[in-house]
């Protein structure tokens, strides 16, 4: 069901995934972190790599802000010379995912425990010591908090996590 | 033929069609020195300091149609650059700057007056290069010129490490290159336009505020057909006093911190609000939530889209070029039969008439001593408003914009966004390389001009004969006039001591010095500096220490919410 938001709510800060194509040069990407630093926009993730078009890079971005703030970091990026392309996909359907890697204690009576989380989670071991698993994991970065947060506080060694990648659903391409 | 990669940037620009390139040698520069003196089609000025190179270049590109260019050397000669160009960027002129940088191999070890260029200026610039092949040079080049000069303008800088300025190859320079990152649009949404106008002629109280876009745009003669044929107010920005002329009758004065009380209370209470070219600062709207206290409509014309809608609302954006829409708009206006409410406009001008009779800017005429605002009085008659004038930054910047009406476009040169004290005299020597024939005056004040004195010697090595108008009031005007109003009278730091004889000083440079002390003595002074047609005057008026720029809208206040004297 669609959240009912009443017609003078405030104009609250929340969640986008903003996609960019930007050419693959030097610098590029500093340019992309140096505005959000100097703009005081807030950046939760940010992922980039080249794409099957080498002369081009994807990255996707996670912030929040209000709607206002959201206008103007897509203005301004679209304003950077070497950006070419910027989309909020979170005004239409995307498909969000993130890759985590989790080192876990593993010992005696844990051991079973955690192999059945990691299955739940559809997580994959990956590594393996008589202490620890390591799991890979992808998901929404919602899913990720949410393995985490099921396991046993103390379990946790270490996490790596790559921030989120995203994508338009269905015919929704984002290209040159 | 292949060229070295000196060769080919000098020949860029001179197929860029520069004319000058004012700059500063260092070591890693010097392939490129060393072409410049070998040709003879880009004529160098040698500065004193490179932030004034780039205050030149800029002035230049102010006044007349044609981007400013400039040449440092690597660290430290960047480093002093960055104000300049900083300066630019505020006020979105389009300069290109050519930086020398340590060889390619040295990029990174910490070498000899390196410093990370691109990475120092990345955000005061549009765009900024590092050319790591030489057979990328030339469209570098060309790329920089054509994003500097086009959609908002702004600065490119271009920075060439040593070892690409002997690496060789064949020089081909393009007519244009085109990007697909970069695609400003020009035209405004024609269905956007016709709602705009439909709003314009049913406003009630309706205001015209421009900006620096109807300047960099050349499309004062578009608004100066829309004001008229609407027969509404309009208001400039600091940046855009000459957009309109300052002596049609429609026209309401500056508006903003220190613009006119007509303006300002225009600005608050109008119910449609057309901008153009502006972009909402803080200077000039004052508070927003008070701003927003009044209900108006706003249209708002801007070639950035991210200048929309940034600090206020607005209900019907317009993207693209300020001439390209503005002219669209006339000829909506002329092929419709809808015209302005004369009954509502009637009843609007006879509340401007009554907020003109408020009399902001007054000020006492018969003092003994001399009133600052005389000055600027004076030197608007004797030149007939008719002469190119920079200035520094500070209370006698406000004089300059307040008291010299400015009727044409590109003849009032200031740093708004940045205001960098310091810009007034490199500024006017940019000016005078573009005007040499006209007369290019310099309104500063003792704290600003000895922030770039040492250019006086650029002025003699190029005999420019630019008229300074110093209105010395021993202080830090601008700053002692916040710390009376909002610091109890305490003065910190803002007298100036120990000042030098201005008189002497500009005659060891090899100039004429004057020192003015009575308000009798104004005209013959500036009558007789203007005489010296051929020669620099520096007219050292000591003015007023006490006199303050009214009216004045306090920080955190609303436009409204002015003190007047
Ligand atoms: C001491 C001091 C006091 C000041 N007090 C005041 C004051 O009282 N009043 C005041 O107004 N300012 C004042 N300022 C200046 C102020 O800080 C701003 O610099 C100024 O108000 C900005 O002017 P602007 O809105 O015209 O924008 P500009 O900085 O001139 O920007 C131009 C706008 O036009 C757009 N544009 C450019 N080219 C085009 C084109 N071809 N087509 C369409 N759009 C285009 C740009 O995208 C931009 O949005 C003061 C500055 C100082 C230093
Ligand atoms: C480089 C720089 N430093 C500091 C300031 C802050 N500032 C603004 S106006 C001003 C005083 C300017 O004094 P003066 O040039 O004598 O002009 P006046 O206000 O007295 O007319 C200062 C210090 C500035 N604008 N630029
Ligand atoms: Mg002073």
């Amino acid at each position: 069901m669609p959240l009912l938001i009443p017609a003078n709510a405030p104009d609250l800060p929340m969640k986008h995934i903003i996609s960019l194509l930007l050419e693959n040069e030097a610098g590029a990407l500093s340019r992309v972190a140096g505005l959000f630093s100097a703009r005081g926009y807030n950046i939760e993730s940010l992922t980039v790599a080249a794409t099957e078009d080498a002369t081009l890079s994807r990255m996707t971005i996670v912030t929040t802000g209000s709607d206002d703030v959201i206008e103007q970091i897509t203005k301004q990026l679209n304003k950077l010379v070497d950006v070419v392309k910027v989309v909020d996909l979170s005004e239409g359907e995307h498909i969000e995912r993130e890759l985590m890697l989790v080192k876990v204690r593993a010992a005696g009576k844990d051991r079973e425990e955690m192999k059945r989380m990691a299955d739940i989670f559809r997580g994959r071991i990956i590594d393996v010591t008589d202490k620890t698993y390591t799991i890979e994991l992808t998901g929404t970065g919602q899913k990720l908090d949410a393995f985490i947060e099921a396991l046993e506080e103390g379990a946790v060694l270490e996490t790596v996590r790559t921030g989120a990648s995203g994508i338009g659903r269905g015919e929704r391409i984002l290209r040159v | 033929m292949e060229l070295t990669g000196a060769e080919i940037t000098v020949r860029c620009l001179a197929d860029e069609g520069v004319e000058y390139i004012f700059g500063y040698p260092g070591g890693a520069v010097l392939h490129l020195y060393d072409e410049l003196f070998k040709q003879d089609r880009v004529k160098h000025i040698l500065v004193r300091h490179e932030q004034a190179a780039v205050h030149a270049a800029d002035g230049y590109a102010r006044t007349c149609h044609k981007p400013g260019v400039c040449l440092v050397t690597s660290g430290p000669g960047v480093t002093n650059a960055v104000t300049g160009i900083a300066t630019a960027y505020m006020d979105s002129i389009p300069l290109v700057v050519v930086t020398g940088q340590v060889p390619t191999h040295a990029i990174g070890q910490d070498a000899f007056q390196e410093v990370d260029t691109v990475g120092i200026t990345r955000p005061c610039v549009k765009h900024n290069f590092l050319v790591k092949d030489v057979k990328d040079l030339a469209v570098t080049m060309k790329k920089a010129f054509y994003i500097a000069t086009s959609g908002r303008p702004g600065p490119v800088l271009v920075d060439i490490p040593k070892d690409v300025t002997t690496a060789r190859c064949e020089y081909f320079y393009p007519d244009k290159v085109e990007l697909r990152s970069y695609n400003p649009v020009v035209k405004g949404h024609s269905g956007q336009i016709k709602k705009a106008l439909g709003l314009l002629l049913e406003a009630k109280r309706p205001m015209i505020y421009t900006g620096g876009g109807i300047v960099l745009g050349d499309a004062s003669a578009d608004l100066a057909q829309l004001v008229r044929a609407l027969g509404y107010p309009c208001t400039n920005t600091l940046m855009g006093l000459g957009g309109f002329p300052a002596t049609d009758p429609l026209f309401m004065g500056m508006l903003g911190m220190h613009g006119t009380y007509e303006a300002n209370m225009a600005m608050q209470h109008c119910d449609v609000l057309l901008a153009v070219g502006a972009r909402f600062d803080d200077r000039v709207i004052g508070n927003p939530k008070h701003f927003f206290q009044e209900d108006r409509k706003i249209i708002h014309v801007d070639v950035d889209p991210s200048s929309i809608s940034k600090r206020v609302k607005v209900d019907v954006p317009i993207v693209g070029d300020v001439k390209e829409v503005l002219g669209e708009m006339n000829r909506q206006l002329a092929a419709g039969s809808q015209k302005p409410d004369a009954a509502a406009l009637k009843a609007w001008w006879t509340q401007i008439e009554l907020w003109k009779a408020r009399d902001c800017l007054k000020y006492d005429r018969t003092s003994a001593i001399i009133k600052p605002q005389m000055v600027v009085e004076k030197l608007y008659e004797i030149t007939k408003g008719d002469a190119f004038v920079t200035s520094d930054v500070g209370q006698h910047q406000m004089w300059a914009a307040q008291f010299y009406k400015f009727d044409k476009p590109r003849r009032w040169v200031n740093s708004g966004g940045l205001g960098t004290m310091g810009f007034g005299l490199p500024a006017a020597m940019g000016v005078y390389l573009a005007h040499p024939d006209s007369q290019v005056v310099c309104i500063t004040g003792e704290a600003s001009i000895q922030m770039c004195i040492q250019e006086l010697s650029t002025c003699k090595q190029y005999r420019m004969p630019i008229k300074i108008v110093n209105l010395n009031n021993r202080y830090m005007g601008m700053v002692r006039q916040w710390q009376e109003f909002f610091h109890g009278n305490r003065y910190a730091e803002s007298y100036m001591d120990a000042l030098p004889d201005f008189v002497k000083l500009a005659e060891s440079y090899g100039h004429v010095g004057m020192r003015i002390e009575k308000p009798e003595d104004i005209e013959p002074a500036l009558k007789e500096a203007f005489a010296r047609k051929d020669q620099l005057v520096f007219m050292d008026f000591v003015t007023d220490q006490t006199e303050n720029v009214f009216p004045m809208v306090p920080g955190g206040k609303g436009l409204s919410e002015m003190i007047l004297v």
